[in-house]
């Protein structure tokens, strides 16, 4: 027996998960034309890791095994997780990260589209606090340091924990620009002369900042294709720009600018990628107004006043948890009830 | 362009300005609506044509809305065409006619096109061939009043052609409503139904005339005319029926075509800007919605005294020859499927269209006054739905839905049964376009889930009705069983206090000297209880020393 009605689009899950990995790949070719390819590395273990944990749990769960792995979104989850964390991260911690979203943050809370928080920020979480250490292993861009890795001796340190003699690990990586900024805030080093360092470009991070671009073209993707709306990321770009643009007007010296929070960080791949994953994020545009601007809000809180040098993962969990308050008081009035007849 | 005068302001007060629009009309925008294949050239390119006599009639005498006819025919008897066999039984109830003369050879349970399958009374007419009518009076509507011309609509048998087959004479009673505004709609904004079009095409100024007849029993002020912008020629013909017949305030209105712009709630909307909303009659808001079919056939009644026997039905998809047929009431579907040509492939049978339709149980089935479409289906035109997903929540339904509805979220109530919210989150707002449907890229048959939990919530408020009832009777009996213990203890009661009195009554009062002699026995009989205590105290006195 079939129901009406008996035609329908041509569209699937796994197609649009498809469509948002298609549109990291702006941002992750920039990223490896600028700090070389062992990110690659942990996108492809952060994938295998995925996709067996998916594997195994769907197994577990007794659920079918080959609808769901095909579904892209454990990928999704994958590639989200390894743009987060360092691409000289060792081995282990990509697969654990990995392997904790999949199977507790996504599966235990009833697989794809129950899930109440972001599979990979979960993830992320688990493993900045697990190992603060190494999370801060990020490779410096091109040019930036005397000695760079050549990709062997990269996969040598990523699975064996082994350097070249001639190298130290602080010698290889440095802070990323929103730490820098935080320490030598800190040491009360006034903002121009911060921001003269080498590691600075022209909007943010110098490199970093392509990278981020390259997510805004893929996001900028995916607002014209219609997989995403623009109500998370405007909402998510504006508070932060408003907020950042306020702090920075009334005290220049110790606040950076609007342009520079949304270029540094994971500002890019959180306002299009990451808040607007929407099995963990609000269904009403209003709702998703106020959940993005929420998330705007703790970002620079937490980047500004907070310990940590980002705060989109943070910022994102603490929204999720938001989510079905936010969803029941942001019902939209249906037809014939709006109070306004001509 | 027409579409550049659509109003797209969600809160629409604020009126589309007109530029290149020839309507000269501001048009409304209603949320969501989705742009399926029309797939509808195919079964116009050739005019409308007269399905041939078939060799047998099944008329079902439950066509409508409301109560089945009942049946006024009996076995054998020759019936002429157009004369009654189903009286209308009930205030929502319809006449039903024989479709052309022959001899009733049965009135019995037969399998019908509904989506149940179930049998319904039907009546069985073996055609004579002659075609001899039944005789038919043509009235001038302009002298009769509008609670007559009622009277007569019911009697034709004229429902509503549009799908529902709502008795048209219902829509017509106004107690205290002012119409303002009567809405023709000839949106046809369902994929390969072509029937509308083709009437609108052909029988324009029969169907204006019509309107002419809802306008003056509505005593409504302007008629608006909706017609999809994907039906240029409809319009066409449509403006010069107007123009010819000189009618005033009655305008052809070209509007987007956008499914499901032609449910009447969508079509008064874009129209007047109106939102009816669900439970609330649109006459409360002073406008009427009917279909151009039905103005057609209203027409046919008034002005030829012809009762509803035929009408347009489009047989398409899986055929060699699809078009558009005027088919008889009570035609089995086989005949309407044998001049299109079924191709081999063909697996079923759809009435209605690819959104609302639903699978025939059987071919032979009769046609019925709501069938607007048949469609051969098979597997290449409408190919199984891929293997379900879980929802995702992209609100890809949300953004199509015309009712402003979250069918994320009625879905997420429906599959857990918790049918109390998916009421509070306005289920019953749910028109069944199929809109989320159609756009869900997890494949989720959406509309069966609200089917679902509307059907379970009626079973339960029936249920709970049934229980009310029985409690009623249950408080009832209890308190007609205190009453009667209570009369019956205060019927004793009166008993034993009028027999007191009679005894009291039956006592003859004394003299002086009986009281005397009365007192004197009290006191000798005291004296002697005295005695008889004290002897009894000494003796105790004795034994106890």
């Amino acid at each position: 027996m079939f129901f009406s009605p008996l035609i329908s689009k041509s569209d699937s899950v796994s197609a649009i998960m498809l469509k948002v990995l298609l549109a990291l790949l702006p941002g992750i070719v920039l990223y490896v034309w600028y700090f070389g390819p062992a990110i690659l590395v942990s996108i492809t273990l952060a994938s295998l890791t995925a996709l067996g944990t998916e594997a195994l749990m769907l197994k577990l769960r007794d659920r079918p095994i080959m609808p769901f792995l095909k579904d892209n979104s454990a990928l999704l989850t994958a590639w989200l997780l390894a743009l987060s964390i360092p691409p000289l991260a060792p081995w282990w911690m990509v697969v654990v990260g990995t392997a904790f979203a999949i199977a507790i943050a996504k599966h235990l809370y009833g697989g794809l589209g129950n899930n109440m928080f972001n599979p990979a920020m979960v993830g992320y979480a688990v493993l900045i606090i697990s190992f603060p250490a190494q999370m801060t292993h990020w490779i410096a861009p091109h040019g930036m340091v005397i000695s760079e890795l050549t990709f062997p001796q990269q996969l040598d340190f990523i699975f064996h924990d082994v350097l070249p003699d001639s190298d130290t690990l602080d010698a290889l990586t440095m802070a990323t620009p929103l730490d820098t900024l935080k320490t030598h805030l800190h040491l009360d080093q006034p903002m121009r002369q911060i921001l003269d360092m080498p590691i600075y470009g022209r909007l943010a991070g110098h490199g970093s900042e392509m990278v981020a671009l390259g997510f805004l073209l893929g996001g900028l993707y995916l607002l014209a294709s219609r997989i995403i709306s623009w109500h998370i990321p405007a909402a998510f770009l504006g508070t932060l720009f408003v907020l950042a643009g306020i702090f920075h007007l009334a005290d220049p010296a110790h606040y950076a600018g609007p342009l520079f929070h949304w270029f540094a960080g994971a500002s890019m791949l959180g306002a299009f990628f990451i808040l607007t994953d929407p099995v963990s994020s609000p269904t009403t545009n209003k709702g998703r107004l106020i959940y993005a601007a929420g998330a705007g809000l703790l970002t620079y809180l937490i980047r500004v006043f907070g310990g940590f040098p980002d705060g989109v993962a943070f910022a994102t969990l603490l929204m999720n948890i938001c989510v079905p308050l936010i969803v029941l008081y942001t019902q939209p009035k249906v037809f014939g009830k709006k109070g306004s007849q001509p | 362009m027409e579409i550049s005068g659509i109003c797209h302001d969600r809160n629409n007060m604020r009126p589309a300005v007109p530029v290149g629009n020839d309507n000269m009309r501001k048009l409304y925008h209603f949320h969501g609506g989705i742009h399926p294949p029309s797939n509808k050239t195919q079964s116009t390119r050739a005019t409308i044509a007269r399905a041939p006599l078939p060799a047998k009639l099944v008329i079902p005498l439950h066509q409508h809305a409301g109560e089945t006819a009942k049946p006024v025919a009996r076995v054998g008897e020759r019936v002429l065409k157009g004369q009654l066999i189903g009286m209308p039984d009930g205030v929502v109830s319809s006449a039903v006619h024989a479709s052309t003369s022959g001899t009733i050879t049965a009135i019995d349970m037969q399998l019908i096109a509904h989506p149940s399958g179930l049998p319904n009374l039907c009546a069985t007419l073996i055609p004579d061939g002659k075609e001899e009518w039944a005789p038919r009076k043509t009235i001038d509507y302009r002298d009769h009043s509008p609670a007559g011309l009622q009277h007569l609509l019911r009697m034709a048998g004229v429902v509503g052609l549009g799908g529902a087959a709502f008795p048209s004479d219902l829509k017509l009673s106004l107690d205290k409503h002012k119409i303002t505004t009567l809405v023709l709609n000839g949106a046809e904004c369902e994929p390969y139904i072509t029937c509308d079009d083709m009437l609108m095409r052909e029988r324009a100024a029969e169907i204006v005339q019509g309107a002419e007849m809802l306008r003056f029993m509505l005593d409504a002020e302007e008629v608006l005319i909706g017609i999809e912008d994907n039906k240029p020629e409809a319009i066409a013909s449509m403006r010069a029926a107007v123009a010819a017949g000189g009618h005033q305030r009655m305008e052809v209105i070209a509007v987007p075509t956008v499914y499901p712009g032609g449910g009447a709630k969508q079509l008064i909307r874009v129209l007047t800007g109106i939102e009816v909303a669900a439970g609330v009659r649109s006459t409360d808001m002073g406008v009427q919605c009917f279909n151009v079919a039905t103005a057609y056939t209203i027409h046919r009644a008034f002005a030829h005294g012809e009762p509803l026997l035929s009408r347009i039905v489009t047989i398409t998809g899986n055929v060699m020859h699809p078009r558009n047929y005027e088919v008889l009431i009570g035609t089995p579907i086989a005949e309407l499927v044998a001049l299109g040509v079924a191709l081999p492939d063909t697996d079923s049978y759809i009435m209605g269209g690819p959104m609302m339709g639903f699978p025939l149980p059987s071919v032979q089935v009769p046609l019925v006054k709501a069938t607007n479409c048949i469609i051969a289906s098979s597997k290449k035109i409408f190919p199984p739905p891929p293997p379900v997903m879980p929802c995702i929540r992209c609100t890809r339904c949300a953004d199509v839905c015309p009712a402003d509805l979250q069918p994320q979220d009625l879905f997420w109530f429906a599959q857990s049964r918790e049918f109390g919210r998916a009421q509070a989150f306005n289920l019953f707002d749910c028109i069944e376009c199929g809109a989320c449907s159609y756009v869900c890229p997890s494949h989720i048959p959406l509309v069966q889930y609200y089917r679902f939990a509307k059907s379970e919530i009626h079973a339960r408020e029936h249920d709970k009705q049934l229980a009310d009832k029985a409690r009623v009777r249950h408080d009832y009996r209890e308190q007609r069983i205190e009453r009667e213990k209570q009369e019956k203890a205060d019927k004793l009661a009166a008993r034993e206090k009028a027999a007191q009195a009679a005894r009291l009554a039956d006592a003859q009062p004394l003299t002086p000297q009986q009281q005397a002699e009365q007192a004197e026995l009290e006191t000798s009989r005291a004296h002697i209880r005295e005695l008889a205590q004290s002897a009894v105290e000494h003796a105790d006195e004795g034994t106890t020393k």
